[in-house]
């Protein structure tokens, strides 16, 4: 893991990483709150965002109640997203097709991927192949990152498109872009 | 809450659900939100007579408390009512423990408990013979949580979560009669209200 970090949080000087992009990017935004389920790849940028007062985010005992909780607050007039793994995301289905979806509301989640290249766990690759088709089936937006290059530009026009159109997205962390989590013991 | 006060959970009333919500929503006056459960629940809510500050949760089972939850976070100043049964608390329990580490001084929660799935013909739920919803409330840390003993103790609870310092769950018990009314099933249209009625967006 600690390899993997290195190739993408050790960028040479001026390039961001990844992490910093979306901390950044959700400033730019104003998305202030964020509950999350956590995910190995994801520590950096939770520490971070604990560490940065502009946002309120918090761990919950499951996706669903996150979805939950950025909906109210999206209704109330305070902007969120939602920070999960691939198994997380396959806990949703129903609550994007009875919340998210019907009610239009701009469901924001950023979905660590798992699952693929470099997998050790098959059933978490089991549970990976679920989670385009779900997206699909509902005809919901997603992208999957892979490039540093790319990202930024495909964060904030999702995130910008998502609240226009009062319809959710999802964005897909490939380990080309994170680095992922390897085997390790 | 003061525990002696506060009855314990073998003496409290049957209650009526429809009752309860009336007179719940009858103490409102100062544009409180409303976040009604799946079913019955919001059917209630709906009949008690509608608000631009109540939202009408049509699927999503377990998430009332969540969505409360995130509309008290936001508006800090708001008071803000749950009402949920306890077949759907029992489905998303992690959320008292969110609830409780957040501390929203603003968020009251109202369980509903008749020990059945009423809507799918009313079967016992696994917590019906064995589990106390308020105990397991306290163990997750809200500790301002109270069985209602009846309609009067029930109002009292209301008030007094008013000046709480932190989040309150209050549980009556309740008898096993349908919702009184039915929500319009128009999700957009109540998210829309809703917003409006939080003052989140103009109307059109």
């Amino acid at each position: 893991m600690a390899a993997a970090e290195g190739q993408t949080s050790s960028k040479a000087s001026g390039e961001r990483a990844w992490h910093d992009v979306v901390l950044q990017t959700l400033k730019r935004n104003e998305i202030r709150l964020v509950p999350y389920v956590p995910d190995r790849v994801l520590t950096t940028l939770i520490r971070n965002i604990h560490a940065d007062p502009y946002f309120t985010t918090f761990p919950t005992a499951r996706e669903e109640e996150a979805v939950g909780i950025v909906s109210g607050a999206w209704m109330a007039g305070m902007k969120g997203c939602v920070l999960m793994q691939t198994s997380g995301f396959a806990t949703l289905a129903n609550v994007l097709a009875s919340l998210a979806i019907p009610y239009q509301i701009p469901l924001i989640m950023f979905v660590s991927e798992r699952g693929t290249l470099g997998e050790f766990n098959y059933g978490q690759s089991l549970v990976c192949r679920t989670m385009r088709p779900v997206l699909d089936s509902l005809a919901m937006e997603h992208h999957t990152c892979t490039r540093l290059e790319e990202f930024e530009f495909i964060v904030d026009r999702s995130i910008k498109q998502a609240i226009t159109t009062q319809a959710p997205v999802a964005l897909i962390l490939s380990p080309l872009l994170t680095g992922g989590k390897v085997f390790d013991k | 809450m003061s525990s002696e006060q506060n009855i314990p959970a073998r003496n409290t009333k049957v209650m009526n659900r429809f009752d309860l919500t009336s007179k719940l929503v009858a103490k409102l006056k100062h544009e409180e939100a409303v976040i009604g459960g799946i079913g019955n629940t919001n059917f209630d809510l709906w009949a008690a007579g509608h608000r631009p500050q109540n939202f009408y949760m049509l699927g999503s089972m377990g998430l009332t408390f969540p969505i409360a939850l995130g509309v008290a976070l936001a508006q800090p100043k708001r008071r803000v009512f749950a009402l949920d049964g306890d077949g759907s608390l029992l489905m998303q329990l992690g959320c008292l423990s969110t609830i409780a580490t957040l501390k929203p001084e603003n968020l009251t929660m109202i369980v509903m408990d008749n020990g059945i799935y009423q809507i799918t013909g009313g079967q016992p739920t696994p917590a019906a013979a064995v589990s106390d919803l308020v105990a397991i409330a306290v163990g997750c840390g809200l500790t301002d949580s109270a069985w209602a003993a009846d309609e009067d103790d029930f109002e009292r609870l209301i008030e007094q979560s008013l000046s709480a310092s932190g989040p309150t769950l209050i549980a009556a018990r309740i008898d096993d009669k349908p919702g009184v009314g039915a929500t319009r099933r128009d999700p957009v249209q109540i998210r829309e209200r809703f917003m409006i009625g939080l003052g989140a967006r103009q109307a059109l």
